[in-house]
């Protein structure tokens, strides 16, 4: 399996790692069990996304979207970063193999459910903007 | 300082220099059929004809017409499998054992036969990956055809008692087939002392080349043809043969096999220490028994980390290893040889497997135990998992 160069370079180098103490928003993805969690935090002020960054348990892709996502959304307005699609972040990181697609839709689905903890931090709810952030369908376990 | 280091001898090796000089005449000048009459096929008959006694004679079969080539170890397990069961089906048998972690190759192919009306009973390979022998007589029927039990798991690395197992099967007159594709060339087999009825061997996995393996296929056992055609492999297996395959696998098997009292206990002695010093690292756990294990197998976990990253960051270190994590599988689930030692699938997921052959030394051991824990360590400061496993203990504590 071949990764690009830029999946490489953000799996090798990933920008924004680590918690974030004083977060106004953290939204945490995936499960143990699938081999993948993405844990996001973002700090917003006047709408905007003033600072970011990830903790990921996955694979190469796992750490590269999360990474690469975190850099598409700072700086951003909130309701900018709420247009992220999984397609960006593949199309930022020339592409994916295919068995790797669903890392970039756990990664969109990390900073909607930050921003969704951000709003609720706000009393607001965050259903009617940020949508239901939907149980990972390859994910669905039985338990046994 | 960098290093290369070549540590996936399980999932295949380097072709040896002298396998590739025995080869190098069967893709020049010696390319006649071995079918033919004249010089040059009289030349590959002879070829192909001393390839399969150095192959019988490495193993202890009592004759080199019970060696049938094939394309490799898969081939040789389906073959064996369904031809079995074949037997098995003409005498109203149609029960097969074998075990939870075997291959893909006889799993799968398992699977196809029980869509086709046989029943198959798994073994259970315990915490230690060790079939127990009174399981095995216990799950025997009256209308068991076939045991297939593998000689050394390609992925943890444990040796089953196939001597023990191969006895129980026939003492209920019962057909015992091993898959010994990681065992051959690797531990001493003696076929006749083992007394198994049909064995697997894949020539790429002791430094032949790819795409060749063989059958064992005791005397008096008729098993049906695989390929039909002309009258290769005494006609069970037909098409012209793999004349520079069967030779290189040859050497390469009479090779491995002379190494093996000076090289195994030299990789028993830098698989323990790696596996040792490995064991330092907060939670980590060594899979399957340590004892009734191949000498170069290193199969760990580390928990809070996946296998991918894991590779990734050794492959950038010059380090090449595998992991049994969903991720490098393919598939959603981590490795089922895992899952069946009875890992959950979060541990299962940071599986790490190192395996040697005589090219690796002390040296690389000592580099390995440099560059894997910095990883282990800079993988487990960003996993959100990590984190949750440090603070549950904590609260615990």
């Amino acid at each position: 399996m071949a990764y690009s160069e830029k999946v490489m370079d953000h799996f090798a180098n990933p920008r924004n790692v680590g918690e974030m103490p004083d977060a106004d928003g953290i939204g945490e993805v995936g499960n143990p069990k699938c081999g993948d969690i993405m844990k996001m935090y973002i700090k917003v002020k006047d709408d905007t996304i003033t600072d970011v960054s990830f903790k990921t348990f996955g694979c190469g892709a796992a750490i590269a979207t999360s990474s690469m996502a975190t850099e598409l959304v700072k700086g951003k307005s909130i309701t900018d970063a709420l247009t992220l699609t999984n397609k960006a972040v593949m199309e930022a990181l020339d592409g994916l193999p295919p068995v790797k697609v669903h890392c970039s839709v756990l990664a969109e689905q990390a900073i909607k459910a930050a921003l969704s903890d951000y709003y609720k931090r706000q009393g607001i709810d965050p259903e009617p903007i940020v949508g239901t952030i939907p149980e990972c369908e390859e994910c669905s376990f039985e338990e046994g | 300082m960098s290093r290369f280091v070549y540590a996936d001898n399980a999932a295949t090796t380097k072709l040896s220099a002298n396998a590739f000089e025995a080869m190098k005449p069967y893709l020049t000048e010696y390319y006649g059929n071995p079918s033919s009459l004249y010089h040059i096929g009289v030349e590959t008959r002879k070829a192909v004809d001393n390839a399969r006694a150095d192959v019988a004679k490495a193993l202890n079969a009592s004759k080199p017409n019970e060696i049938y080539f094939t394309s490799g170890g898969s081939e040789s397990d389906n073959w064996a499998i369904k031809g079995a069961a074949e037997l098995g089906a003409k005498k109203g048998r149609k029960h097969i054992i074998s075990s939870k972690f075997e291959h893909h190759a006889v799993l799968h192919t398992l699977e196809y036969l029980e869509k086709h009306g046989y029943e198959v009973t798994l073994l259970e390979v315990h915490e230690d990956g060790l079939v127990r022998p009174e399981e095995l007589e216990a799950a025997i029927r009256e209308d068991t055809a076939l045991v297939t039990i593998m000689f050394a798991n390609n992925e943890i690395g444990t040796i089953q008692p196939i001597k023990e197992l191969a006895a129980i099967a026939h003492k209920h007159g019962v057909l015992f087939h091993t898959d010994a594709v990681q065992a051959v060339g690797t531990v001493p087999v003696d076929i006749q002392d083992l007394g198994v009825d049909l064995l697997s061997l894949s020539s790429h996995k002791f430094h032949g080349p790819k795409g060749v393996g063989a059958l064992y296929i005791k005397k008096g056992i008729r098993l049906p043809a695989l390929i039909h055609g002309g009258a290769q492999e005494r006609g069970i297996r037909a098409g012209t043969e793999n004349i520079a395959g069967v030779v290189g696998m040859a050497a390469a098997l009479k090779e491995s096999t002379e190494h093996i009292p000076e090289r195994n206990p030299r990789l028993e002695k830098i698989r323990d220490k790696l596996i040792d010093g490995l064991l330092t690292i907060d939670r980590s756990r060594i899979n399957g028994d340590r004892k009734s294990r191949l000498p170069g197998n290193i199969n760990m976990c580390f928990q809070g980390i996946e296998g991918e990253s894991l590779l990734l960051m050794l492959d950038m270190q010059g380090v090449e290893a595998s992991s049994g994590s969903a991720c490098t599988s393919g598939s959603l689930d981590p490795s089922h040889v895992l899952l069946s030692i009875g890992l959950p699938h979060e541990i299962a997921h940071g599986s790490l497997r190192l395996t040697f052959s005589d090219d690796n030394t002390e040296e690389d051991v000592d580099y390995i135990l440099e560059v894997l824990p910095p990883i282990i360590e800079r993988l487990r400061s960003m996993s959100p998992l990590w984190e949750k496993i440090i603070k549950e203990n904590n609260e615990n504590i």
